[in-house]
């Protein structure tokens, strides 16, 4: 299939960036649309051009370093899909197809496609982890955790951290991720003694990063490539309630 | 943001309940009307409850919209390059309609301050008897003060609709079962609001009352 790709090209921080169209001719309807990318990419190496440069790494759905906007919605029109399991069939034979990178001053164009999600990293620093000690692994039957809660964490724990929720959201807010990142830790027992000071200092650590505030709307569930559910949102809102409430 | 809004919530249900009144007749309604002002009373001077609720009601509003304005520019900031590729929000239409929504209700209740509680902007204008006043203002000629009504409570329905939901949420709503029982609750109590407050302007209209 032929297609027409409308790419942001930016070639670096302080570059003003504009749209640059390509023509893609023969694309299997079974490529990916990564693979597409990297068709258009060494043609324009060819032709001495320099390639679009966008993220990736495990092509398998799992590792949450692709993403980009196409046509307005992140990782494109399949549902609980990231870009690398986005395959061609869905567009059509002729179609313009408009791909951006991930908008948010907190996470700020480093080229082309790429952006710095170090954002996320800080807000993971400030309260994402469990103190534990190290050395030998305990028992797996040492801390005994109820079917369901591990289940509610495990869902949690599926998010990639890909930006996403960011990029779909009409006020740039990162609260599905750090809700699920939050919710994933405060479900089982291992997460209880850092349960209110790790809510209290992710949210800050997302102010300071410069994400906007949360209004509930729902954009972020609806692009999430894991289908993170909006009602982690509510959990992590009650949490720095009950947080909040101690101090 | 949720606290302020419910606390304007609890009043536009007592509000509407008030409103109801004029079905009951003329003396009904005035009777109401001048009752409100002797809430309170021997423990208050008469009038004083009326305005302790203004002042929390209006510090309510205040709160509101600084915290919206807060949420808004930090929203702009937070997203200084638009897509330019960009469809409509996936949310429903109150969601994304919660700002210019919210601008159109305060227009309106200034409005409405001036209309039937100072009687600036009333035909009649008699303090003594406000269900004159609303039958004036709602007399067939003046079509326009009925629509802008209807559009201005028909914005509340559709503020309340997603408002409520994101209150519940603001203040710790959190299983998958709840979320569905507050969508529910929301919307069961934003069209009940809406009809409320419709039913009289269009029982007006019709003649029904008169």
């Amino acid at each position: 299939m032929d297609i027409q790709v409308r790419v942001w090209r930016q070639s670096g921080p302080e570059d003003k960036g504009r749209m640059v169209t390509y023509d893609v001719k023969d694309i299997s309807p079974d490529a990916s649309f990564l693979e597409m990318l990297d068709v258009l990419n060494e043609k324009l190496i060819l032709d001495g051009d320099d390639p679009v440069a966008f993220d990736h790494d495990c092509r398998e759905g799992i590792c949450g370093m692709c993403g980009m906007m196409i046509n307005g919605v992140a990782h494109g029109p399949e549902r609980a899909t990231t870009t690398c399991q986005l395959h061609m069939r869905h567009f059509k034979d002729g179609d313009t197809i408009d791909v951006e990178p991930w908008r948010a001053s907190a996470f700020p164009v480093i080229k082309d496609l790429v952006v710095n999600r170090g954002a996320f990293d800080r807000i993971i620093a400030a309260g994402g982890y469990i103190t534990a000690p190290t050395g030998t692994a305990p028992d797996a039957h040492a801390t005994p955790v109820p079917k369901p809660d591990a289940d509610a964490a495990f869902e949690a724990a599926t998010c990639i951290g890909c930006g996403a929720c960011v990029a779909a959201c009409p006020n740039g807010s990162s609260m599905l991720f750090t809700a699920a990142k939050v919710a994933h830790l405060g479900l089982l027992p291992q997460g209880q003694p850092e349960r209110d000071s790790r809510v209290v200092d992710m949210l800050e650590a997302q102010d300071e990063a410069g994400f906007g505030g949360c209004t509930n709307m729902g954009e972020c569930t609806t692009v999430c490539p894991k289908g993170i559910p909006l009602s982690l949102i509510g959990r992590l809102n009650n949490d720095y309630r009950k947080a909040i409430g101690k101090r | 943001m949720a606290v302020s809004g419910l606390l304007l919530v609890g009043f536009l249900a007592m509000h509407m309940l008030g409103n109801l009144k004029i079905f009951f007749g003329a003396d009904s309604f005035n009777h109401y009307a001048h009752w409100l002002r002797t809430v309170g009373v021997p423990l208050l001077p008469e009038g004083w409850f009326l305005w302790i609720q203004r002042f929390a009601l209006t510090a309510a509003v205040i709160a509101h919209i600084a915290a919206a304005t807060v949420l808004a520019r930090r929203a702009r900031r937070a997203r200084p390059v638009r897509y330019v590729h960009r469809p409509k929000v996936q949310g429903s239409y109150a969601a994304r309609t919660m700002r210019w929504g919210g601008v159109i209700i305060l227009l309106f209740v200034i409005y409405h301050i001036l209309d039937l509680t100072t009687g600036t902007l009333n035909p009649v204008a008699d303090p003594e008897h406000p269900y004159r006043n609303v039958v004036a203002d709602f007399a067939p000629g003046r079509w326009y003060v009925t629509l802008f009504y209807t559009l201005a409570v028909v914005s509340v329905g559709f503020h309340l609709r997603h408002g409520l939901f994101s209150a519940a949420r603001t203040l710790g709503q959190r299983t998958p079962r709840g979320e569905r029982l507050v969508r529910a609750a929301a919307l069961v109590l934003s069209v009940a609001l809406v009809a409320g407050y419709l039913s009289v302007p269009f029982a007006v209209l019709t003649g029904l009352v008169d």
